[in-house]
């Protein structure tokens, strides 16, 4: 049996010696987790850059409602007439921006970058468990991407239910113009994005159990690899529910059953639906939904815990109280989706009972954001943007959580809910931190991908244009959630009492477009370092970490001979007693020294 | 590997230490495992909307005994006879499976060769005996039943007989909806079941898994094989039973 566990070490060293590669083999259906991880990112940064016009777009509408802007009769086509967007296409663009930053890059993209690449460097592996189920998962990434965007193209326009799709409106084509194709494909598309999914949890869970180096006890993993495990076992258990979601709602309709339509009428046409329910589907969809919360926010946090500590020069605070709150957020996170619901009608008592599980998740994150703060208090900081950006995220996250705090309690909830307090709430808690997290994370391991360094300085105005744009963009519509504006809105033109948010509407507006620019700044800087970067030592952050200690020069295996032994924690930063301010994880512990955590 | 650590000891020695496999199983055994945890979800999560709407309906509800009450050559009424013979044959071609792996870790060809092909026959039995219970239930009753609707703005009655994704002549039609869901969605994995065995039955018969000096294959494969035979028990008891 120990033959059996080992054999993917020794395969995949032989590999690295005898095997000359065809392009495609290594550009294209690359088996090997350092190119599906660039790949992942590459995708992430399309999706992304598509989903972030599409809130650019919708912000014109918004800010200035009814007024002509020809680009987007250039863009949008028939979709917008004179230059003004149309109800259905507003609709179409809130619901793909949703989905496309929720999924394909929050998701797919930053756990699909950040495992692919971190999780066989940090434990000492020379690949992941299956290679090939990896390049599968990324395929299968690549294909639902394309059949997203593809849905953008249909007659009836992509799919505009909201990124929730809830039914009705999903389930009957004829609802709306993209309940048809669009949101066929959209079904189609996610279907495919499950698949990958699981391919890839599956190749993260077994990787990191199975496949750790000598020495790399749990206690001695990175909180990265921590927080990816987490993550992949929350996607495995969680992401088939919303398969099973997905796979009524095809039924419903296609095939006529009734699982979530009631009696409706479509035009005065009474449908032959009876008896089903479409608070069915709110139940099945956010108990995926709540966990994929999570699937976002983790990875982030594990990444601004290594970043933290590397650029603060010191040890992580509470690395096993870390461990803990990502294991009790995980818990929490799958019986807590009620709060999506208090207004469907649910019985007030369990009502209460969401309630208290929700508020109960504050406890581990205040458990994190308490240990970041105590990890950097008095720590020798080192500002590069990477640094920047998960100190940025660890202050969308306390800004953001307040917020939950007040969401999470039913009888707030019942007024603010579909609001634009919530709209605020769940852009800078999930979207504004899972993003920092995901920009810290390109910044900080750069050198790792492509053996070349970011501009600094282009980082340090991406950081600043970028958090300024965010909270310019987000706090603002607190206020205009308490007044009462309703999120999902096409036009709030009929209600006089709004006439007076005109001007915050149109400065969220101005700041969205800010932080639109702001992106080029990161865009540029990317590309161009990929090519024309100044070249990177091999350990350019003094990181303890096995990653920094394989040749920069990426190879099959990762390490020439013998994969590192570790003898220590991550985390010895300026340890007393010991030489320079870091301690690689490979340094044999000294003659009666101990270790940290 | 080995040599060096004699000479240098790590100092992590629990079997999480690193450097081994915790559970001492192959990457593609636990990637089953976890597999099956994520399948053994979306049947629950089905299984869970069942719930939810038999208890909104539980007054409507058919009662499984007053419907399935087909025998073939046989044109009495035994109530949920026939779904009872499917079970069983499930159950023991678990059995066969476990034997299969069995032999598998005796090096035993031929036992495995046997126990894989009962296995596969079992299986076979099952699905074509869903085919025919389905069969029936679509079929419905030669009284039927009567239905309401509007038509052309008045109401019409109508006599239908059996059960589809519309209409159930034995009550509730989500009743309808769910059998045919999750009994399909079941038979489906069956399904897939017998074509992965029938892949590695025809791979145990080339030898490939005697060469490679272990039947691991089967015992992966037999792990799904006993999931899909407990998620039946589940879909019995509840569709069935209660």
């Amino acid at each position: 049996m120990s033959h059996d566990t080992h054999a993917p070490h020794d395969h995949s060293h032989d590999h690295g010696h005898h095997h000359e590669e065809s392009f495609i083999e290594k550009y294209v259906f690359s088996q090997d987790h350092k190119m599906i991880s660039k790949q992942f990112l590459i995708t992430a940064i399309i999706m992304g850059t598509v989903a972030m016009f599409m809130s650019t777009f919708f912000r014109l509408q918004l800010g200035w409602p009814g007024q002509s802007f020809p680009i987007l009769e250039t863009f949008l086509g028939r979709w917008a007439p004179g230059g003004v967007m149309t109800p259905d296409m507003y609709l179409a663009l809130v619901t793909i921006h949703g989905t496309i930053l929720v999924f394909f890059v929050l998701t797919g993209g930053l756990s699909g970058t950040f495992s692919n690449l971190l999780i066989p460097f940090q434990i000492g592996a020379r690949d992941m468990a299956s290679g090939f189920l990896n390049m599968l998962s990324y395929w299968f990434f690549f294909v639902s991407s394309v059949v997203m965007i593809a849905s953008l193209f249909v007659t009836g326009g992509p799919a505009s239910a909201g990124w929730t799709v809830y039914p009705p409106l999903s389930a009957l084509p004829q609802a709306m113009p993209g309940s048809g194709m669009g949101m066929t494909l959209w079904l189609v598309s996610m279907s495919l994005f499950i698949v990958s999914a699981l391919l890839g949890g599956l190749n993260y869970i077994v990787t990191v159990v199975n496949l750790r180096t000598k020495g790399m006890a749990m206690t001695r993993l990175p909180l990265t690899i921590w927080a990816f495990l987490v993550t992949a076992i929350l996607g495995v258990l969680s992401f088939p529910v919303l398969f099973a979601a997905a796979l009524l709602l095809i039924f419903d309709r296609s095939f006529g059953t009734s699982f979530y339509l009631s009696d409706i009428n479509i035009g005065g046409m009474a449908l032959e639906h009876t008896g089903g329910s479409p608070i069915l589907f709110q139940h099945l969809f956010w108990f995926l939904g709540h966990p994929e919360v999570y699937i976002i926010l983790l990875p982030a946090l594990g990444i601004n815990s290594e970043i933290i500590a590397t650029n603060s020069r010191k040890p992580i605070f509470g690395y096993k109280a870390m461990i803990g709150s990502i294991l009790a957020i995980a818990f929490l996170s799958f019986i807590v989706w009620g709060h999506h619901m208090y207004i469907t009608g649910m019985n007030p008592f369990l009502g209460s009972v969401f309630v208290f599980t929700t508020i109960l998740v504050a406890i581990p994150s205040a458990v994190k954001v308490f240990n970041y703060l105590a990890t950097l208090w008095k720590g020798n900081i080192v500002f590069t943007p990477a640094m920047l950006f998960a100190i940025g995220m660890v202050s969308t996250f306390i800004t953001g959580g307040l917020t939950g705090i007040i969401l999470a309690d039913a009888a707030l909830d019942i007024n603010l809910h579909d609001t634009y307090f919530v709209v605020a709430h769940f852009h800078i808690v999930m979207g504004a931190s899972a993003i920092f997290g995901m920009f810290a994370g390109v910044y900080h391991w750069f050198p790792r991908m492509y053996g070349k360094m970011l501009n600094k300085n282009l980082g340090y105005v991406h950081f600043w244009l970028t958090i300024t744009s965010m909270y310019g963009v987000f706090f603002p519509m607190h206020f205009l959630g308490l007044a009462g504006i309703p999120r999902r809105y096409y036009e709030n033109t009929n209600f006089p009492l709004f006439d007076q948010f005109t001007d915050i509407n149109q400065m969220i507006s101005m700041f969205a477009f800010l932080g639109a620019i702001a992106q080029f700044f990161f865009f540029f800087n990317f590309f161009y370092s990929i090519f024309r970067g100044t070249k990177a030592p091999q350990n350019p952050w003094g990181s303890t970490t096995l990653e920094w200690t394989a040749p920069m020069k990426h190879m099959h295996g990762n390490w020439p001979g013998k994969i590192p032994e570790v003898h220590r924690w991550p985390y010895d930063y300026n340890k007393p007693g010991k030489a320079g301010d870091f301690t690689p994880q490979t340094e044999p512990m000294a003659p009666g020294e101990e270790e940290s955590h | 590997m080995s040599a060096h650590a004699s000479t240098q000891p790590t100092d992590v020695k629990t079997i999480w230490g690193g450097g081994t496999s915790p559970f001492g199983i192959s990457y593609g055994k636990m990637m089953m495992w976890f597999f099956l945890m994520s399948d053994a979800f979306t049947f629950s999560g089905l299984l869970t909307a069942y719930g939810f709407m038999r208890h909104k309906y539980h007054d409507v509800w058919p009662v499984a005994g007053d419907v399935f009450t087909h025998f073939p050559f046989y044109n009495g009424h035994i109530e949920l006879a026939y779904v009872a013979f499917m079970t069983f044959i499930l159950i023991a071609s678990s059995v066969t499976m476990v034997l299969a792996v069995e032999a598998g870790h005796r090096m035993d060809k031929k036992g495995v060769i046997i126990w894989m092909f009962f296995t596969i026959i079992g299986g076979a039995i099952f699905v074509g005996s869903q085919a025919w219970e389905w069969y029936h239930f679509i079929h419905g009753t030669e009284h039927g039943a009567v239905r309401e609707f509007i038509k052309d703005g008045v109401w019409v009655k109508e006599v239908f007989h059996g059960a589809n994704l519309r209409v159930n002549e034995y009550g509730h039609p989500l009743f309808a909806d769910f059998f045919f869901f999750i009994t399909g969605f079941h038979g489906f994995h069956v399904f897939s079941g017998v074509c992965i065995n029938i892949i590695i039955f025809i791979g145990v018969i080339n030898g490939t898994y005697h060469k490679r000096g272990h039947y691991e294959m089967v015992e992966k494969t037999g792990l799904y094989w006993h999931f899909v035979d407990l998620v039946w028990v589940f879909v019995f008891t509840f569709f069935y039973l209660l």
